[in-house]
């Protein structure tokens, strides 16, 4: 689903990502991670996943989204420049158009996604194209540095940027390239975005959706979910780590929890587990592998159901636990490995979200994020192992876009306007 | 498999009755329930009408066999199963038994080794079923079972005090995967929950990663890695923002969020922490999310994962701190390997209930936590490993709490926790050092017939002296360390190795003695006026209680020294005490008694006199069993008969049952209230109920002092004992042979 035509202009990835906020033995502090607006880092690059913050009438039209691992950077390139304005254009803007548009990569690391880039868009009432670049979070000071060197600062435009990198990297901006940097709240956006969407709608179709029969593979289907009344409802985004927010009214919401086995956690795995280098090397391999040779399952250790807890057969009983055996680790593929980090991790995340949902008294449960992309063995998961460990009482729902680079979208029509 | 061998049990033959087998992981644990002979020294009273009194015993002293039962548990390595079951069958002749419970996944996977080998069923029994059976009796019947896990503070292990109800609790057990129960009464249990993280994730993901194919090794890489090279923090991400933010930069935003990268190499002990940490805040979380859901906030923790390795506890532990916001307890269990085993057993001995009974720890059998090394194991002879074992007593009666506690659930015996007063510690420990050989000596010499006797104290004197060493190192070994349990330690220890009583012909020479001046002491005091007399009451009384062996020999200076702390037990009467001997009698007086001899004879006795006489009754406890030179119920029996025999106000009041002989249940010279073996009033409903009791005297070292110092009590209470060891008295600011007494009144 990476292509342009999912429609919007930009890709934009809102910053509230997943973050685990698991804790680390060092730290001595207890309790305030709860709290905290999430880290939030970008694995995977199709191009809806973007930052694009264009809040600025001036050009050049920059979105940065500084994540842990990857700085996306998105440039709008105009295609319908007057040539009153050519003659305005001050000469370094154009070699900074020049040099981005006409090189694919810069640097040793960074990389222009040709095909992902957007032609003949119109945006904020300009045609151009929509680039997206990318390179490694740290080379950013390198950036900075030809910033500076560039002297961009002069060109008096408002950096938008967003993810933990924004904080991060504030004071670099301003004392070595002399930019402010234009910040997001992360929660905000995830929350309105999931909002706006609703009202929105997606070309006429319904951007809400479930699985209808999900613990059965035969007729289990995709259908559209009217989220007409969306309260209260929990929200999991799901990044590289996971947020979990229980969103009781436009205005009201709170972070329940989080956990930092998420989509990193997955990806990282995937990678020290059989040498895959990209997100969706990692999916592709999981999606042809078998995890019950890597998984105990219940019907491993019992010959079938376990009847006095109720646990069926097929259950994991311990993921992975078949691996404590040479013979089995031996025997298994790589695929099989990919595919049972995929099940262990979308299981957890769906067993942590359940009993939030029980303990917040939400029946309905919206997972949003990055690792649900191009991943519907995790959505189906999902589906099922709601439906079915809650016997039916909790709905798990999806969304055609990501929320928080719809509600950027919304932020630019409310500027224009 | 036996630890101890019949010989070192002195004539005990030991029959198994039950046998339950449960395997989890590579271990074996097994449980047995077998009678134990041995000796116990038995007094009787002589029939002394028309012989010379004068040169008599008192009575007689007798070592006779007694068989009590005993719960054995034992935990090993499956290389060792052969062995095992060649001991059980060497042992299994005299049984009944038919079949043999079996319980965790080598219930199939030996079943028929162990059919075939012992001709005995194997009975599988629930696995879960079994651990929360294990489970409510350790935590009924086993004092400082249950521990709370603080790596960075003095005291790693903080031993919970038992609370009387022990329900609803949470048990989660950490094994390959992980299962979530409720408990909410002993046979209702609900499984409410699980995930599939859990020690197996640890153990298999953690062999792929690291190429390391032990549980114990990844736990050591583990325990020397560094999780942030490969954890992907909020520090990462934010960069030192997060400070701002209000939030910890430490925290982990992305497990293995660094490793997405497919050209750098991370350190076999960096991925192992990192997923230690992982699967631990993971099932905490979830842990908390039940907890919550159920409104409990006591967890224990179980299962291999968590079995003694103190890298998990703290783990497991930081992660329920943390998103519970301090509201959760994570709690283990010393006795957490043999759950399962316990339970199997119980299951098998259902038509024995075992519950009925109360059962103790027997401290010279069982191997403390995380030890290693038991001493004495045939095993251990031929091959090392992790071997250990716990040995619980049956006690004939259920122990209860006393009910004139003011709160059960918060009494606590011991008035020092040597687990968290190092000074403290040492002091004891060398204490208890230095008197061994003495200790070693008098047992020896109690039993000069027996040719055996001195190889026996110099065996006792070693294995006491290994758990006083084990002790130095490991003071949580056995839950609270204390003054009382090291006490009861040399007990077992003596019990062990069939010295059953090494102070009985002290006691019996002493009570003699004391008998003979018993009417001249009563003369003198009755000549008094009433004011001098009570006095003199307690001078007797704490006179008496100096005549203690457990200290080290005083009578030089009593003699010396006449008016050794009277002045400070007389002005103390002055003031509050006054009002206990001045004002109406009281309708029943319950008095602990220490020692024989003098302190019963002459300071008790006389005070008991005193009390019947004001229209007090009085429930003289003994213990039931022997501990140092302190009188036994059997043995206060006999000097009843003998006092009433001279005294018509004893003989009446025993005659009316105004005085009644009651046994604590206890062998120590400490007294736990909590597990009292509280009389029956006798026959129909009691002149002597406890609850009618207004009084309570306790009396000496090691029940006032060691213990009960700080007891609050319902009723009125008199704690009184002479300090007899100058670091203690130096400690609660006085000198040698200073005077407690401690008289309370009640708050109304």
């Amino acid at each position: 689903g990476a292509k342009g035509d999912q429609g919007a202009p930009c890709g934009s990835e809102g910053t509230a990502g997943g973050s685990g906020c698991a804790p680390g033995n060092r730290d001595r502090r207890r309790g305030n991670g709860l709290r905290l607006a999430p880290a939030q880092l970008f694995l995977f690059h199709p191009p809806q996943q973007f930052t694009l913050c264009l809040l600025s009438a001036v050009f050049p039209w920059f979105g940065l989204d500084i994540g842990g691992t990857l700085v996306k950077l998105v440039y709008f390139e105009p295609k319908d420049i007057t040539a009153e304005e050519e003659e305005e254009e001050v000469e370094n803007l154009k070699s900074i158009r020049k040099y981005l548009t006409s090189n694919v990569a810069y640097g040793s690391t960074g990389i222009r996604d040709v095909h992902l880039e957007l032609r003949e868009l119109t945006l904020c009432g300009r045609k151009g194209n929509l680039h997206f670049i990318r390179f490694p979070t740290h080379d950013m000071p390198a950036f900075i540095q030809m910033g500076s060197e560039k002297h961009f600062s002069s060109l008096h435009t408002t950096l938008c940027a967003t993810g933990g990198g924004a904080y991060k990297f504030e004071q670099d901006f301003r004392t070595m390239g002399d930019l402010e940097l234009c910040k997001l709240d992360e929660l905000d956006c995830l929350v309105k975005g999931v909002l706006y969407i609703d009202s929105v709608g997606f070309n006429g179709r319904s951007e809400c959706y479930y699985f209808e029969n999900p613990t059965d593979a035969e007729r289990c289907q995709k259908l559209p979910f009217n989220l007409e009344n969306p309260y209260p409802l929990l929200l999991v985004n799901i990044g590289s780590g996971v947020s979990i927010l229980a969103v009781y009214s436009k205005d009201n919401y709170k972070r329940v929890t989080g956990t930092s086995l998420g989509g990193g956690t997955f990806f990282g795995l995937c990678c020290l587990l059989t040498g895959c280098s990209t997100f969706e090397e990692a999916l592709e391999m999981a999606s042809h592998g078998d995890s019950t040779k890597v998984d105990k399952l219940v019907r491993d250790i019992y010959g079938g159901d376990y009847e006095r807890f109720g646990l069926p057969g097929w259950a994991v009983a311990s993921s992975f636990g078949n691996m404590m055996s040479k013979e089995k680790r031996d025997s298994v593929s790589k695929e099989d490995l990919a595919r049972a980090t995929l099940i262990t991790i979308t299981n957890n995340i769906g067993s942590i979200a359940r009993m939030c949902a029980l303990n917040e008294n939400i029946n309905r449960v919206v997972f949003v994020g990055n690792f649900l992309r191009i991943n519907t063995i995790s959505m189906r998961l999902l589906a099922y192992a709601l439906d079915y460990w809650s016997k039916g009482q909790l709905k798990a729902l999806f969304l055609e876009h990501e929320v928080k680079f719809l509600f950027k979208i919304c932020l630019m029509a409310k500027y224009k306007s | 498999a036996q630890s101890h061998g019949s010989a070192s049990r002195g004539a005990g033959g030991e029959f198994l009755q039950h046998l339950f087998h449960c395997r989890c992981g590579s271990l074996t644990k097994l449980a047995y329930y077998s009678t134990v002979q041995h000796k116990v020294a038995r007094v009787r009273s002589f029939d002394h009408s028309g012989k010379d009194i004068d040169n008599e015993p008192l009575y007689e002293i007798s070592v006779q066999e007694e068989i009590t039962a005993r719960l054995h548990f034992i935990k090993f390595e499956n290389t060792y199963i052969e062995t095992c079951l060649d001991f059980i069958k060497d042992h299994l002749v005299n049984t009944e038994t038919k079949v043999i419970k079996a319980t965790g996944g080598g219930a199939y996977k030996f079943k028929d080794l162990i059919e075939k080998k012992l001709g005995l069923k194997v009975d599988k029994e629930d696995v879960m079923t079994c651990l929360i059976k294990g489970c409510n009796f350790v935590l009924r019947n086993i004092p400082h079972e249950v521990f709370a896990y603080q790596k960075d503070s003095d005291t790693e292990f903080r031993f919970q005090t038992n609370h009387p109800n022990i329900f609803p609790y949470l048990l989660v057990n950490i094994g390959s995967g992980v299962s979530i129960v409720k408990v909410e009464s002993e046979d209702k249990f609900e499984w409410i929950g699980g995930s599939s993280i859990g020690g197996g994730t640890f153990w298999g993901l953690g062999a792929l990663l690291t190429k390391t194919k032990k549980f114990d090794e990844l736990l050591q890489l583990a325990s020397k890695g560094q999780h942030t090279n490969v954890d992907m923090l909020v520090k990462d991400v934010y960069g030192g923002a997060c400070q701002t933010l209000g939030l910890s930069g430490n925290l982990i935003a992305s497990s293995f969020g660094k490793s997405t990268t497919a050209d750098k190499e991370f350190s076999k002990e960096d991925m192992a922490k990192s997923l230690l940490h992982m699967i631990s805040n993971d099932i905490g979380q979830l842990a908390c999310l039940h907890a919550k859901l159920h409104n409990l906030d006591k967890i224990y923790f179980g299962g291999f994962f968590i079995r003694g390795h103190p890298v998990t506890m703290r783990t497991i532990t930081y992660s329920i701190n943390f998103f519970s916001k301090g509201e959760v307890q994570a709690l283990f269990l010393r006795h957490e390997g043999y759950l399962g085993a316990i339970g199997a057993f119980l299951k098998g001995a259902e038509q024995d209930n075992p519950n009925q009974y109360s059962w103790g720890e027997n401290y010279a059998g069982s191997s403390g936590l995380m030890s290693t090394s038991p001493d004495v194991s045939p095993l251990q002879r031929t091959r090392s490993g992790t071997f250990d074992m716990l040995e619980m007593d049956r006690l004939e009666r259920p122990l209860v709490n006393l009910p004139l506690l003011k709160d059960p659930s918060t009494y606590i015996p011991d008035t020092v926790d040597l687990t968290d007063d190092a000074m403290a510690r040492k002091y004891w420990l060398t204490c208890f050092e230095e008197a061994l050989d003495g200790v070693a000596k008098r047992a020896a010499a109690s039993q000069p017939d027996s040719v055996d006797a001195q190889e026996r104290a110099e065996k006792f004197r070693q294995k006491y002296w290994n758990k006083l060493q084990t002790l130095r190192q490991q003071p949580f070994a056995y839950g609270t360390l204390t003054v009382r349990s090291l006490l009861d330690t040399r007990e077992h220890c003596l019990n062990e190795f069939s010295f059953p009583d090494p102070y009985s012909k002290v006691k019996q020479k002493e009570n003699g003695i004391a008998l003979k001046c018993f009417q001249s002491v009563i003369e003198s005091l009755d000549s008094l006026g009433w004011e001098e007399r009570q006095f003199a009451l307690v001078k007797g009384l704490l006179a008496g209680n100096v005549f203690d062996w457990g200290a080290k020999a005083v009578s030089d200076v009593l003699e010396s020294e006449p008016q050794f702390g009277f002045e400070e037990a007389k002005s103390k009467l002055q003031g509050k005490g006054r009002s206990l001997l001045e004002g109406p009698p009281h309708k029943c007086a319950l008095i602990f008694a220490d020692n024989s001899g003098i302190d019963i004879i002459l300071g008790v006795f006389p005070f008991v006199r005193e009390l019947l006489s004001r229209g007090t009754e009085v429930i003289l406890a003994c213990n039931s069993g022997p501990a140092l030179n302190d009188v036994t119920y059997s043995e206060s029996l006999i000097v009843t008969e003998r006092i009433a025999a001279m005294d018509p106000v004893i003989h009446s009041a025993l005659r009316d049952e105004k005085l009644l002989l009651v046994q604590t249940g206890s062998s120590s010279p400490c007294l736990d209230l909590r597990y009292c073996r509280w009389p029956k009033p006798p026959g129909t409903e009691a002149p002597f109920h406890p609850r009618q009791t207004d009084l309570v005297v306790i009396e000496g070292m090691g029940r006032a002092i060691h213990t009960n110092y700080y007891a609050v009590l319902r009723c009125e209470s008199l704690k009184l004992a002479v300090i007899k060891n100058s670091w203690l008295a130096d400690r609660l600011g006085g000198k040698i042979f200073s005077v407690i007494f401690k008289y309370e009144v009640p708050c109304k």
